[in-house]
């Protein structure tokens, strides 16, 4: 299947390792993945921030740059969510393109179970504790709940629950800045009821942004990382385990 | 009540950081009122009520003249009085004038958010009569002199010890009394207030068109007595709380407990339709309803925000809130806090009063998915947000650099460029002097960016 990469202006600029780790996955499954060059931002920022007529300008330019893509992939649900539920809303007389968009934007780790079929990526992630952070739109707009545990738990980590799982980490975008004692304090909140694991995984760069600038501000031990990346360190660590997924040859480990 | 929303950013900072108490107590009560709200919404079909609750609503508020004029004949019909207010001055004349005609000098009340909204209580005191709230946590407040913090349980930002020492140092109490003996200190107050009081006050939950109905859920049976044993009873409610139906009462007395407290239902509902029928009858000489508008009707033309009118108050957007939860409700600075606040106070103050309430969200949508008249507050948020925009209430430099972004934005080569050139600065001393970097960094480790970028990984090939 050939997929456009979307690879968001948070990812390119702070998850880039990550984004690269989420191409060498859908390599991995056998996608050809494009980069269109002309890409930029989806215009989040700027329609959460109630800049209505920059978002759409971003929302029309995006709907040009995947307009012949078979289907478009996202490491963020945030982004995936404005493609999906918002730009069908706002982009005006160009609704249809929108709405052709919409029907084939994925989130990565929604992509890989839900369109590609994939529960077991690997198994290199046996033994691993991980807390699972969704990203809010992911989880009440895209309605992602269980991908992440299926993927995680399938290459053989161990989900451990998280009383304060659902709950928003307080980034919010310029939120973060806006109101910085509150986002911090929500922070807060997810970091003192964090249980003891290994690592903390989220397909939202801006909410690991958040909690780990909170979490190493408060010196507590603990490694956050890009759903793409965890989900890579499963493949490229684990044995061949004969589920159908070989690792290609001349593969380093990522990360 | 003052407004102070413009001070929110001031004043979230002086709770979360001066009285850590605050976020400790309301996050332990929201965490527990949503817990029973999820257990109670499973136990039912949830979405299948809420999309129904919804409909009604949405009914009303497009027919609501003509269920304001039924209610009206309903009402008088039953021997009630109706008055009609256009905003708090009224409504606070409305019922100061009622008092001294019937010559009243004591008042016993019942948790009503529209009495706060309006300031009922200075203006009756100001004219010599005793108000007494009689709901534990109003009556706790009522002491502290502060306002309500939460829809539901305006004290919910006060703690057991807080409380003991309250009630110690003025009730008599021993600063270890049960939560149980502390509430029976408070009910051995209220009785003489309530034996003594020539007129009740209450709000509404909803008032029935058909019937003429006023209904009234609660849990202390404080607010039975209040509309029961004085003289005359007043009951205040906003335009939009109308249902058609009494058929439609038993749907929303259930939605409601469940989406508030995760109460089947509340364990006491009053369905009072008038004074007592003849001298010696149980019930007040007389019962009066006050309809409200106060910028209700505004709300309701405006294009968006008029969702918002069919909120039921049952405080489940303020439970499932994090945002609301760091700093419970005062910092939000009017009556109603929260989610359903953010979105209902720039409708009922101008948008202008209300600022920077529509910002003091991440959009998490928690709200949205707890609300059981589906109210879209994410949604709500992001229209006022641009009409401030458009107003120019937005801070001037956040507008200019998110223009500068869709300038960008559009023109490919640009983007890369300023990314490039923003990704080495992010790393430098001069990055971090940044405006959004410096409020970002201080509590908080500042974001690292990749070097290279994506795009440069890109270009030199991904293995």
């Amino acid at each position: 299947m050939n997929v456009a990469f979307f690879v968001t202006c948070l990812a390119d600029h702070y998850f880039a390792e990550a984004a690269a780790d989420a191409v060498r996955l859908l390599r991995h499954l056998g996608c050809e993945v494009t980069f269109p060059a002309n890409q930029t931002c989806c215009g989040q920022p700027a329609h959460n921030a109630g800049r209505g007529r920059e978002a759409v300008r971003m929302a029309h330019h995006t709907l040009g740059v995947f307009r012949n893509a078979d289907a478009v992939v996202l490491p963020s649900g945030s982004c995936a969510a404005m493609v999906r539920k918002t730009y069908p809303g706002i982009a005006g007389e160009r609704i249809a393109e929108a709405d052709a968009l919409a029907a084939k934007v994925f989130e990565l780790g929604e992509f890989i179970v839900r369109r590609l079929g994939v529960t077991r990526l690997g198994s290199g992630l046996t033994g691993r504790r991980v807390a699972i952070h969704q990203g809010c739109h992911a989880l009440r707009e895209l309605r992602l709940e269980a991908e992440p545990d299926t993927l995680l738990g399938g290459a053989g980590a161990e989900v451990v629950p998280w009383e304060a799982r659902e709950e928003c980490c307080g980034f919010g975008g310029l939120f973060s800045v806006k109101m910085p004692e509150v986002s911090t304090a929500m922070a807060d909140r997810k970091l003192d009821t964090l249980p003891d694991v290994d690592w903390v995984v989220s397909g939202d760069g801006g909410c690991l942004l958040q909690l780990e600038g909170r979490s190493r501000a408060r010196g507590q031990e603990v490694e956050f990382l890009h759903l793409a990346t965890a989900l890579w360190r499963g493949v490229a660590d684990g044995p061949r385990d004969g589920s159908g997924w070989q690792r290609p040859e001349g593969h380093r480990h990522a990360g | 009540m003052r407004i102070r929303s413009n001070e929110y950013r001031k004043r979230s900072r002086e709770i979360i950081r001066g009285d850590p108490a605050v976020r400790e107590a309301v996050t332990g009560a929201t965490l527990a009122f949503d817990r029973n709200r999820k257990q109670a919404y499973e136990e039912v079909d949830a979405d299948a009520w809420r999309r129904w609750a919804e409909g009604v609503k949405n009914h009303v508020l497009t027919h609501l003249d003509d269920y304001l004029a039924e209610a009206e004949a309903k009402l008088e019909a039953n021997g009630a009085r109706v008055h009609w207010a256009a905003d708090a001055q009224e409504a606070r004349e409305i019922v100061t004038t009622l008092a001294e005609k019937a010559s009243v000098k004591s008042i016993v009340k019942g948790k009503s958010m529209l009495t706060e909204e309006i300031g009922l209580n200075s203006a009756l005191e100001s004219v010599g009569i005793r108000v007494c709230e009689t709901d534990l946590g109003e009556y706790i407040l009522q002491l502290l002199d502060e306002p309500p913090s939460h829809i539901l349980g305006p004290a919910i930002h006060k703690s057991l010890g807080e409380v003991r020492r309250l009630f110690a140092d003025r009730l008599g109490t021993s600063s270890e009394d049960s939560p149980n003996a502390l509430a029976h200190a408070a009910r051995r107050e209220l009785r003489d207030a309530f034996v003594d009081a020539d007129m009740g006050i209450s709000g509404a939950n909803f008032v029935v068109a058909e019937t003429g109905t006023v209904v009234l859920i609660e849990n202390e049976g404080n607010i039975r007595l209040a509309t029961s044993l004085p003289r005359v009873h007043v009951a205040l409610a906003g335009i939009e709380k109308l249902l058609p139906r009494m058929s439609d009462v038993a749907g929303f007395l259930q939605l409601t407990a469940r989406a508030g407290t995760g109460q089947p239902t509340g364990c006491f509902v009053s369905l009072i339709q008038g004074p007592a029928a003849q001298p010696g009858d149980d019930g007040p000489e007389e019962v009066h309803v006050v309809f409200v508008d106060n910028g209700r009707t505004a709300v309701l033309e405006h294009e968006h925000a008029w969702e918002a009118l069919r909120c039921v108050r049952c405080g489940a957007c303020l439970n499932v809130c994090p945002v609301y939860r760091q700093t419970g409700g005062h910092a939000y600075g009017w009556v109603y806090s929260g989610p359903i606040g953010s979105v209902l106070d720039p409708g009922l103050l101008g948008l202008r009063e209300a600022m920077p309430l529509p910002f003091a969200s991440t959009l998490c949508g928690a709200c949205t998915d707890a609300c059981p008249v589906r109210i879209p507050i994410p949604e709500l948020l992001l229209r006022w947000r641009q009409e401030a925009q458009e107003q120019g209430l937005a801070p001037k430099a956040e507008g200019l650099a998110l223009a500068a972004l869709a300038g960008v934005a559009s023109r490919p080569a640009l983007y890369r460029l300023a990314g490039s050139v923003a990704s080495r600065l992010g790393a430098t001393g001069a990055g971090r002097a940044l405006p959004v970097l410096r409020e970002w960094s201080g509590d908080r480790a500042a974001p690292q960016p990749s070097r290279p970028t994506f795009r440069r990984l890109w270009r030199d090939g991904i293995e």
